[in-house]
């Protein structure tokens, strides 16, 4: 796998918001385009660091929802966080034009390019979609026929990020297999399940894949990956192939 | 560089000189981890003290909670940039494992290995003198799974990944060996402080 990269030093630099596209209710993309443009791979993430004129400053991490085939720009999926002071700014301050201060690439395990092999598992919860959708485009990118299952859990269908290009991924019948559930429309037509994930899907899921996954990756929040990891493993999928990215809370 | 229009939250000026450098203080307690959470049951669990690939001495569960007890309050400072404050914790004190051992640290260095095949460096110097312990209650409570219980090392001063969930061993080293993170791109040495997150801070 991708584990054990060369650390370089990812030094803070200005990145320039070239443009802001709302997806969901909670949820905007912003294109950040790097004073300094760096080399990333699928699933990787930057830290945000914010200023305030008193030198008061705030960072987060977000994970990089683009794909490094399309060029300089990154975009990153921000979630309006109630009581969020940096997703706040970025909400209802930010517009095209500002510059913020980012570094990064970081993060050097939830990574898959095309080399890594497949099938590959992908299981996302709300906002914890955009490092796996990243590694979605980088493989359509690559006109790679690697088998992908997403499985990806959204409270409304409003709030599935990226909903209609993985739709469209999910059509061209190549090898990418979209598995949606929502978790608060108890009857949508929009949907394979409206539950949480639980560990009869996640069997109907491994069902459905051309073979055992070779790495799984599941992202959301901690509730989410712990019942999803639990699954997989009551489901004999090794631990050491799952690989987690939790929001902490 | 200043971020337009952007004013921030501050902290409260009694704790500010608590809150290293880019961190945000929480209330609540987040839960990170690369891997599924182990699900370790106190029958399975044992410690071992290593010097290289030798074992030293190997504690169960029940042996493990005969040491010498301590409580200890604590800062404590993830590299995804919370910190927490007067974190309370109970555990043994690494000085106390080494004294039970009977041993003296043959070398500067250690890894803490987990049950997850988790791994990280942390010098013998940072886990002496009442700074580290293998940590089994939390808020006066068994350690859940989901914050490395049944154990966990606790190195307060180090960025929280030092801290290793689901610990079942510590293994002297001849010299600096990084580990899980640390071969990922995060720091060596992981000084909450002097804000080193990543390799070369």
């Amino acid at each position: 796998m991708s584990d054990q990269i060369a650390a370089t030093k990812a030094e803070w630099q200005r990145a320039t918001i070239t443009e802001i596209v709302r997806q969901t209710p909670r949820v905007v993309s912003f294109f950040l385009q790097p004073s300094q443009p760096f080399a990333y791979r699928p699933g990787q993430h930057v830290d945000v660091r914010l200023s305030a004129p008193d030198g008061y400053q705030a960072q987060r991490s977000y994970s990089i929802a683009s794909t490094p085939e399309q060029g300089e720009i990154i975009e990153l999926a921000i979630e309006r966080l109630e009581d969020g002071e940096v997703s706040a700014f970025f909400h209802e301050v930010a517009t095209i034009g500002d510059e913020i201060e980012l570094r990064g690439p970081i993060g050097g395990h939830f990574i898959w390019t095309v080399e890594d092999g497949a099938p590959i598992l992908l299981i996302g919860g709300g906002s914890g979609v955009a490092p796996l959708i990243s590694m979605v485009r980088h493989r359509a990118a690559q006109q790679s026929l690697a088998p992908i299952l997403l499985l990806y859990s959204a409270r409304t269908s409003d709030e599935l990020i990226f909903h209609d290009e993985l739709q469209m991924f999910n059509q061209s019948g190549n090898g990418f297999d979209l598995v949606l559930t929502l978790t608060r429309e108890p009857s949508s037509q929009e949907s394979d399940y409206t539950r949480r994930i639980d560990p009869a899907m996640i069997v109907d899921v491994l069902a459905r894949m051309p073979s055992q996954p070779k790495e799984v990756f599941v992202c959301g929040s901690n509730a989410f990956v712990n019942a999803a990891a639990d699954a997989l493993i009551g489901a004999d999928v090794p631990a050491a192939i799952i690989r987690t990215e939790r929001y902490g809370v | 560089m200043t971020t337009r229009g952007f004013t921030g939250r501050r902290q409260p000026p009694e704790i500010i000189d608590r809150i290293p450098p880019g961190q945000t203080l929480t209330d609540d307690f987040p839960v990170l981890s690369a891997g599924p959470t182990p699900r370790v049951r106190t029958e399975d669990w044992s410690f071992t003290l290593k010097d290289g690939p030798k074992p030293l001495i190997k504690w169960n569960w029940a042996e493990f909670n005969a040491l010498p007890q301590t409580k200890f309050t604590r800062d404590i400072h993830c590299v995804t940039a919370w910190s927490k404050l007067d974190t309370p914790w109970q555990g043994v004190l690494i000085d106390d494992i080494f004294a039970e051992a009977g041993i003296e640290p043959p070398t500067e260095f250690a890894l803490a290995h987990s049950f997850d095949g988790y791994a990280t460096n942390v010098p013998v110097k940072d886990l002496v003198g009442g700074k580290a312990m293998i940590a089994t209650f939390y808020n006066g409570q068994p350690l859940t799974a989901d914050h490395g219980g049944p154990a966990r090392l606790l190195v307060p001063h180090l960025y929280f990944w030092k801290s290793a969930k689901w610990i079942n061993g510590l293994q002297f080293t001849s010299r600096d060996e990084p580990g899980f993170w640390e071969l990922r791109g995060y720091h060596i040495y992981g000084d909450p402080w002097r804000e080193q997150r990543y390799t070369g801070d």
